[in-house]
């Protein structure tokens, strides 16, 4: 019980913490300024979390949201509806992998990991240089002030109810859950193990498409190492959020919070506590391995 | 073997006895599959009428899984044919068997443990979908599980993963008769009550009987004969890979279940071996009480001696070995080893075999630190370990640098015995290691097993085959996780040991 | 014929196999001109790839899930370490090495410690450990414009008959690799848990000891080569290590090694690393854009991988 509440109690730990180095921070400009960039980071998160609902791993989450973050700055600028072509087809070729790996019996790792190098190289394809811009709707759509509640939090709490309802209320999402639990019970009751592969990875594919965009939506100009960051961050969100390695055990709702945690974590704790920027890196890896070490203490305690 | 059924009544006979006007609800004939070298089925005839309950016996490996992997669409036979209803099934598959309505509840467990009780019958459901489908799959399995076992504790929103082992076959059980839109006609129930208390066990048997009552039907496997004796219409009995008898189930009795089973001959030659004389017991080598041990009973094992652990299976003998094997190389409260261990492993698969390793790297592994010349293993060391013991035990090969999934079943098995025989051990522990092995591999290793503890090596030997217990010096009864009989080789019947498995000792 | 048949059927023949064309491709494109000198340089930076490869195959070859993240990080620290502690004088390369093999040795121990007392999945425990890692490095390594000592560049870079010593050393130990791989109990205890980690258990292996020795050994060898680079490039800096994330386990799985674990091939390691490696120099040569070089490569090991397929673990 007190397990399922970690994700929650790990947020509230840096928000109070924050709000006890800088209680100016705990305001709507405060927190517009300091979940500038969760949105992009929770994007990406849920979609690292569809693969390993389904037992595997996406290491090139980061470098296909830098790629979509160029593609957005310039074609779907100048070119809208080649930038939305090629956007849907790289959702295509997430659907294409999960196919791949599920036909060949591959190991994701190996297979994401050539892949980060494909769409880096095809990012810097595209933009030698970092530069280009978003398209016009794009910024006002992530500029949006809505009243009482920033904008990063409105954001967050709807990317949640979606994907929550989506996966964990639809009967189809049972089964693609399902398929990470006990994928032989599942083909013994005649559901297509192709299919459910290809549904994970595609939505891994368009809630990256939606990362990147989000992320350009706010820098505002693209860059082809913008999102290498977030392979990581990704991985980290989905366990920070309660998600098992293996298994089909994810969480929507904490994944969005993990994401939280790590994006106030990351840089506003740091700075409020005067720590270098150097460090934030380690700031990530510190608090995986302490959510990490309070789950497995918690989990010896419930035993 | 030679067989003494002419008072058994053939599958042809029984035939006749209820003329074939009745349709078969499904009907397998000359079943055959290989795996690999091991040849599972033989040419089956099997089949099911509307409104009866078929009990299905056998040893463990004579070929039941298999059979009814096949009715339940999951394997396809190498040669033979599937009729359902008379009507002969070109390509049988699980989507063909459901919406035929022959359902199955495996013996591994086939529910997800992330999801809940609910969204597990989601999954057997195709139409269970749309608004509202939260709300209906809950329904549907809370009044199966209702109608099944009355003051149940499920409820359709805990998590699988949560739930206890019983609970879990609970579930199961109640799932697979739950109904939407496709008929249910058949339910193969494949060992249902291996995880259920007596109450739960006899709940369900009772539901079975007003199913069949009902009209539907059902094959129930099992391995406590007195379910299948009082629960089925009729009985087939297979071994190695045949149909041996089948008939009416007031035809048999206990007595002829066990023999149409095998064994009997075994049996004999195996009780005079033993009554020639037994050297008197050595030093002590394992003193073990399991973690659920409340009163003072313990488990105590002598050199030269053959110990049985006994009782339904997975009541705590295979979790009180495995304590035993951790406890040789770090203390542990509770137990006391005083010689190396080896353990040989019942699930070759999963606890036993490396698939990509020869036969002889096989054996070779337990004793790595004996084949080393200086600090290199020395190959000729380990070809010299693997064809002393090819020799001794008989392992059926060319070549001992073949691959070990070039052996049969029982080949595979005499190279696990090989490798723990062939270390330094004095104890061996054996957990349930003759799984699906052929008499004639069962009957050499009981010879070696018999003679290596002559020259005082300590077995304890964990069998879901009570004829092995005879083998055995000295039987300890498990239930639920406890010793609760403790009885000489002189004092063994199975009437005590079943007696004591469904005892009140808990 | 019937010993090249067996050739053949070994898997680690097609990676040189496939250097071999790549070489012949590019100097097909120079018209013969400088196709030595490739082979010089190629094998001097095979061997960066080569000495971490092994440490990773180590760790894949432990079974499913098993994988060394952290490797980057550890040859980035590892290689300021060094430099900081040789400080450019000739007299403290032993030192210095052996400052950057406990390095990596430590964060190995670490990496299994988190592995083992959190009881959390390689993946995510060598990752959380290359975060703070990186941050360390970044944090020590700031503003060190340290040079190797002059003694320990030459030594990185020494050839003799335009084969490098360094290249020839790693071969030695690749050879030493395979035999503590195939008769040594460590080796074939690690084969044994890449099987079946359970049976291993019950088989007697000591699974705990095997694995703890595998993540530190894996650890010292990235601790080793981040020294190694430092002096090969003359300097050490936080991002020396980037790309031997994808390339050490590239060569892994390229090299014929099981991702499933169990099966390892040590002399793939080298014909994977000097194909990589040769690519490189192909697609530079041809003068192609670094696009199209990434893109390339990552195409090559997805098809790689694909042509290899049907090898995740049985279970």
């Amino acid at each position: 019980m007190l397990r399922s509440l970690l994700p929650a109690l790990s947020l509230a730990l840096v928000l109070i913490a924050i709000a006890w180095l800088n209680p100016r921070a705990i305001s709507y400009f405060g927190f517009s300024l300091m979940l500038n960039l969760a949105i992009p980071i929770a994007l990406a998160t849920i979609a690292q979390m569809f693969v390993i609902a389904g037992n595997e791993l996406d290491l090139s989450i980061g470098t296909f949201v830098g790629f979509v973050g160029c593609v957005t700055a310039t074609w779907l600028k100048d070119a809208p509806l080649l930038g939305v072509v090629i956007l849907l087809g790289s959702i295509g070729v997430y659907a294409l992998l999960g196919a791949l790996i599920h036909l060949r019996n591959l190991p994701s790792i190996v297979v994401t990991l050539g892949m980060s190098f494909v769409w880096q190289g095809m990012a810097i394809l595209i933009l030698p240089k970092p530069g280009g811009k978003a398209p016009d709707w794009l910024l006002a759509l992530m500029a949006f002030k809505p009243p009482f509640i920033p904008f990063p939090i409105v954001a967050a709490l709807l990317i949640a109810a979606v994907v929550h309802f989506g996966l964990m209320r639809t009967s189809y999402g049972v089964i693609l859950r399902g398929s990470g639990g006990n994928s032989a019970a599942l083909k013994r009751a005649g559901w297509s193990l192709l299919r459910t592969k290809i549904a994970l990875f595609a939505l891994t594919g368009l809630f990256g498409v939606l990362s990147g965009m989000a992320l350009i939506g706010i820098t505002t100009s693209a860059d082809a190492n913008i999102g290498n960051g977030y392979t990581l961050l990704s991985i980290a969100g989905v366990i920070l959020g309660g998600g098992e390695f293996v298994g089909g055990r994810v969480s929507p709702i904490g994944a969005v919070i993990g994401a939280l945690t790590l994006a106030l974590a990351a840089s506003p704790l740091l700075t409020f506590m005067h720590i270098p920027p150097d460090w934030q890196v380690a700031a990530n890896g510190a608090i995986l391995i302490i959510v990490l070490a309070a789950r497995v203490l918690i989990s010896r305690r419930e035993r | 073997m030679p067989e003494a059924n002419a008072d058994i009544i053939m599958p042809d006979g029984a035939e006749k006895l209820f003329g074939a006007v009745s349709l078969d609800i499904i009907r397998l004939d000359g079943a055959e599959k290989h795996f690999g070298a091991v040849k599972a089925l033989a040419g089956v005839d099997f089949s099911v009428r509307a409104g009866e309950c078929v009990g299905l016996v056998g040893h463990n490996g004579a070929g039941k899984s298999t059979l009814m992997h096949m009715v339940a669409g999951t394997l396809a036979p190498d040669t033979g044919q599937i009729a359902v209803r008379g009507g002969v099934e070109a390509s049988y598959s699980v989507p063909r068997a459901q919406q035929l309505g022959i359902r199955c509840v495996f013996q591994e467990l086939s529910l997800c443990p992330n999801l809940s009780v609910a969204e597990n019958t989601r999954i057997n459901h195709a139409s269970l979908n749309g608004f509202g489908w939260r709300r209906k799959a809950a329904d549907l399995i809370a009044a199966k599980l209702d109608e099944i076992f009355p003051g149940h504790s499920i409820s359709a929103s805990d998590i699988v993963g949560d739930l206890s082992i019983t609970s879990r076959q609970m579930v199961e059980v109640a799932r697979a008769f739950t109904v939407t839109q496709e008929p249910l006609e058949l339910v193969i129930l494949d060992e249902p009550t291996s995880s259920l208390d007596a109450h739960t066990a006899g709940q369900l048997l009772a539901f079975v009987r007003r199913f069949v009552a009902a009209g539907k039907s059902c094959i129930l496997i099992s391995h406590v004969l007195g379910e299948v004796l009082g629960n089925a219409d009729r009985i087939v009995v297979m071994r190695d890979g045949k149909v041996v008898a089948a008939g009416q189930a007031d035809q048999f009795d206990r007595d002829r279940l066990v023999t149409a089973m095998g064994g009997a001959a075994a049996r004999e030659k195996a009780a005079a071996e033993i009554a020639s004389g037994k050297p008197e017991p050595g030093p002590l080598r394992v003193r073990a009480r399991p973690a659920r041990q409340q009163d003072g009973n313990e488990l105590v094992a002598r050199a030269g001696e053959i110990i049985g652990l006994a009782g339904l299976a997975g009541h705590g003998q295979t979790d009180l070995l495995l304590a035993i094997f951790a406890a040789a190389s770090r203390a542990r409260t509770g137990i006391e080893v005083t010689a190396p261990v080896a353990l040989v492993a019942g699930d070759r698969q999963s606890d036993g075999i490396f698939p990509q390793w020869s036969i002889a790297e096989n054996i070779g592994i337990r004793s790595l630190a004996r084949l080393r010349n200086g600090l290199l293993i020395s190959p000729q060391r380990e070809a010299e370990l693997a064809e002393l013991w090819q020799r001794k035990i008989g392992i059926r090969t060319p070549d001992m640098n073949n691959n070990i999934f070039s052996l049969s079943g029982g080949n595979q098995q005499k190279a696990l015995f090989a490798r723990a025989l062939g270390s330094d051990a004095k104890i061996v522990l054996m957990d349930d290691p003759m799984r699906g092995v052929d008499i004639g591999t069962k009957l050499e290793v009981y010879d070696l097993v018999r003679e290596e503890a002559r020259h005082g090596r300590t077995f304890l030997w964990y069998t879901t085959e009570t004829e092995e217990l005879d083998n055995c010096d000295h039987i300890y009864v498990f239930k639920n996780g406890r010793i609760v009989a403790n009885l000489r080789r002189d004092e063994l019947t199975e009437e005590k040991i079943i007696q004591s498995s469904f005892g009140e000792a808990a | 014929m019937a010993s090249l048949r067996t050739l053949l059927a070994r898997p680690w023949i097609w990676s040189f196999f496939g250097a071999l064309l790549v070489w012949l491709a590019t100097i097909a494109f120079t018209g013969g001109y400088g196709g030595g000198g490739m082979i010089t340089a190629a094998l001097s930076l095979a061997v960066f790839t080569v000495i971490v490869g092994v440490g990773q195959m180590f760790v894949i070859t432990l079974g499913p899930g098993n994988v060394d993240l952290s490797l980057p990080a550890n040859i980035g620290l590892a290689s300021a370490v060094a430099m900081k502690v040789m400080d450019g004088n000739d007299a403290m390369i032993a030192v210095g090495l052996l400052a950057a093999l406990a390095c990596g040795m430590a964060i190995g121990a670490v990496n299994y410690l988190l592995i083992w007392a959190l009881r959390i999945p390689p993946i995510i425990a060598t990752l959380s450990a290359s975060f703070v890692i990186q941050s360390v490095d970044i944090s020590y390594g700031r503003g060190l414009q340290i040079k190797p000592p002059p003694g320990f560049a030459d030594f990185t870079n020494w050839q003799v008959f335009g084969i490098p010593v360094l290249a020839i050393l790693t071969v030695l130990f690749t050879i030493g690799a395979g035999i503590v791989l195939q008769r040594m109990i460590y080796g074939r205890s690690v084969l044994a848990i890449g099987q079946n980690i359970r049976a291993a258990w019950l088989a007697g292996v000591n699974v705990g000891r095997t694995r703890f020795l595998t993540y530190t050994l894996s650890g010292a060898l990235g601790g080793l080569d981040g020294a190694l680079l430092a002096g090969y490039f003359r300097g050490a800096n936080v991002d020396i290590g980037n790309e031997y994330l994808l390339a050490s386990i590239a060569v892994v799985v390229i090299g014929g090694t099981s991702v499933a674990g169990g099966k390892a091939n040590v002399p793939g390691v080298w014909g994977a690393a000097l194909f990589l490696v040769l690519l490189l120099t192909m697609l530079n040569t041809f003068g192609v854009s670094v696009g199209v070089r990434l893109v390339l490569t990552g195409l090559i090991i997805v098809g790689v991988i694909t042509a290899a397929g049907g090898q995740k673990a049985l279970r």
